[in-house]
């Protein structure tokens, strides 16, 4: 049995909302760095990441300092990643899908010529 | 006052409250302190007690002759800047808008709250609305002493 | 090289708004969005929208987008749209190349409307970089649309109708909202945003703003600092929040960069956010056949991005030589909805940006 990996400890999806209802999707699965995780079909990467308790999505490229979520709309580029062996994907804008293998960049970001 | 902390202190809000005798129906309070382009209050009413005009900047202005105290208003106020309030015997009944999870039950003790987010008293929930017209925005009844006509603005769980 | 009659740059209120007039106008519309679903930032908008019947007042925002996205489906036959396609670069050829699915595809348009939105702006201060701290929009989306808490405690940074709204959310979707932060000396935003948190108990703190961040892989705490009357901070004020959510809502800044690019005359207006296109008075731009709306052209309420929306389609539409059939009517009846969004004293702002741009209201 894979133990699935929760750095804050709880989860931070929305159970109930006075306004709106999120319907139970299916589970699905996916490695972060190497970790198995789960996230639910609907999600974009980065929300599943930001429900399993990951807040650091990549080093700025100069000063390496950690940067997170910052815009969520694929503006800022703050959560690239590396998603099945593509390098800079907008994890905001990307859904998540079953199997999917994701990779922090931090320091190894590259920009092809 | 308003500007700087984002509530109303009891003198602005007695401006918008009629006659005590008026309240021995209930009455619709409008607390639109801003001239905001909006006018859901006027097109909701189904009494034509609230008057806007073509300009949907200005602020609405309430006829209680006509007002039934309906609470159509309350629920149709983008702002849920109205309520219904009324006086019986020693009491002060009001239908508030709330939009927030739990929802209380008829007869339950929660806190009566004031504009400030401080806790008055106990509230008695007289009764709860929730339809497809209220869209997701739930009107209480409930009832506080009549000292804190002019205090008493929401309700808030005890736990 | 895809030939098209009119292509719509931007899915949301104003696109969409502008899409369902230009169809009704007998156009053909190739809609443009980046995002994967349509209806921009409405479909984030949990509240009750204010202004009048016609811009769907007492509606709540997700069902806004709902209500558009719907208006469109009678006119399949001559609508395409495109999701998850991003338009990189626009030019004087009326060429829009277009990113989607890894690939680069070219289109060509006779009459092209952009309604490309706004982005957030951002504030100086000492680590602010750090992760936990979120752009408003960003909370939106993670909260309302995918239904994830930012944190579990949030400060606030900017009280104008953003940041109420968005602290009011917060609170609906079951965070905590330590406090809203404004460095004027009064409440930005509409005054019942505000009166509906502090009843709920959230303290507003005007003159006040962040200092610095503390954290390192993530946020743990803020300093703020009490400003005075003249913006200058006054020693001795700060204080410390705890908290693992830092929202920043300091205004937008209008998504230009595609009509710059076209070489379209631009004209930079602090009131309505920053660089926006001169248009006349039918809101075509400098460039011919190419339109403007919503945010993309002044910051202002998605209200006014709808209206916008609709007199933009119904320009582009007449300058394709395929008028609305009740054009002079829409006209005026779009202009008067307008004005009479932007009259109050909440518009002033509004007002003399245009004013300021050249532009008659």
């Amino acid at each position: 049995m894979i133990e699935y990996y929760l750095e804050s400890g709880e989860e931070m999806r929305i159970e109930e909302h006075p306004i709106l209802s999120f319907k139970k999707q299916n589970q699905l699965h996916f490695t972060f760095n190497g970790r198995p995780m789960i996230g639910i079909e609907g999600d974009t990467i980065a929300a599943a990441l930001h429900d399993n308790g990951i807040m650091h999505y990549s080093n700025s490229l100069k000063s390496h300092r950690p940067r997170g979520f910052y815009c969520a709309i694929g503006n800022c580029g703050s959560c690239n990643m590396k998603v099945n062996g593509v390098e800079n994907i907008k994890t905001c804008m990307t859904l998540l899908a079953e199997g999917m293998v994701v990779e922090s960049e931090l320091d190894e970001v590259t920009i092809d010529a | 006052m308003i500007q700087k902390f984002g509530y109303a202190d009891t003198e602005l809000v007695k401006t918008k409250f009629p006659n005590e005798d008026i309240l021995v129906r209930p009455k619709a309070i409008i607390e639109c302190y801003q001239e905001i382009p909006c006018n859901p209050c006027e097109t909701s009413c189904p009494f034509n007690a609230i008057m806007i005009g073509s300009d949907i900047n200005h602020q609405p202005v309430i006829d209680y002759n006509l007002c039934t105290g309906c609470g159509a208003c309350v629920y149709s106020c983008p702002g849920l800047a109205i309520m219904v309030a009324q006086l019986k015997q020693d009491r002060a009944y009001f239908k508030v808008p709330y939009e927030l999870l739990p929802v209380p039950k008829k007869g339950d003790i929660w806190h009566a709250i004031n504009r400030q987010g401080e806790v008055l008293c106990d509230a008695k929930i007289e009764s709860v609305l929730q339809n497809s017209k209220t869209d997701r925005t739930v009107v209480i009844t409930a009832s506080v002493p009549k000292q804190y006509l002019f205090d008493f603005i929401t309700v808030r769980n005890k736990v | 090289m895809r030939e098209r009659d009119l292509i719509i740059v931007g899915g949301g209120p104003a696109g969409l708004s502008a899409a369902k007039v230009a169809l009704e106008s007998g156009c053909s519309v190739t809609l443009i969005e980046r995002a994967n679903d349509l209806g921009g930032q409405l479909v984030k908008q949990t509240h009750k929208f204010f202004g009048s019947k016609s811009e769907y007042a007492k509606t709540r925002g997700i069902d806004i987008a709902t209500i558009l996205i719907h208006d469109l489906e009678p006119y399949q036959d001559r609508l395409e749209i495109l999701t998850n396609a991003t338009v990189v670069a626009m030019y004087p050829d009326y060429v829009l190349s277009v990113y989607s699915g890894h690939d680069y595809i070219k289109f060509k348009a006779n009459a092209i409307i952009i309604a490309t939105g706004a982005s957030e702006k951002f504030l100086v201060f000492e680590n602010n970089d750090i992760p936990g701290i979120y752009g408003a929009g960003a909370i939106q989306t993670l909260m309302n649309q995918y239904g994830i808490m930012p944190g579990r405690d949030v400060v606030m940074v900017g009280s104008g109708n953003i940041g109420l709204i968005v602290s009011y959310q917060l609170i609906q979707a079951g965070v905590n909202v330590k406090a809203v932060l404004e460095a004027a000396d009064h409440i930005g935003g509409y005054l019942v945003h505000a009166s509906k948190l502090v009843r709920l108990g959230v303290p507003i703190l005007t003159n006040t703003t962040v200092k610095r961040a503390h954290g390192t892989t993530k946020l743990e705490k803020v300093d703020t600092i009490q400003l005075d009357n003249h913006w200058k901070e006054i020693e001795g004020s700060e204080e410390t929040i705890e908290c693992d959510a830092l929202c920043i809502s300091v205004g937008l800044s209008p998504l230009h960069q595609l009509l710059s690019m076209a070489g379209v005359e631009m004209i930079y207006i602090n009131e309505l956010g920053g660089m926006i296109p001169k248009k006349d008075e039918d809101y075509e731009t400098s460039m011919p056949h190419v339109y403007a709306c919503g945010d993309v052209t002044g910051i202002e309420e998605a209200s006014s991005a709808m209206v916008e929306g609709k007199i933009a389609g119904l320009m582009a539409a007449a300058s394709l030589g395929k008028p609305h059939p009740e054009f002079d009517s829409r006209k005026e009846e779009y202009f008067h909805q307008l004005t009479n969004l932007r009259q109050g004293p909440c518009g002033i702002k509004i007002r003399k940006g245009l004013e300021q741009a050249g532009e008659m209201i």
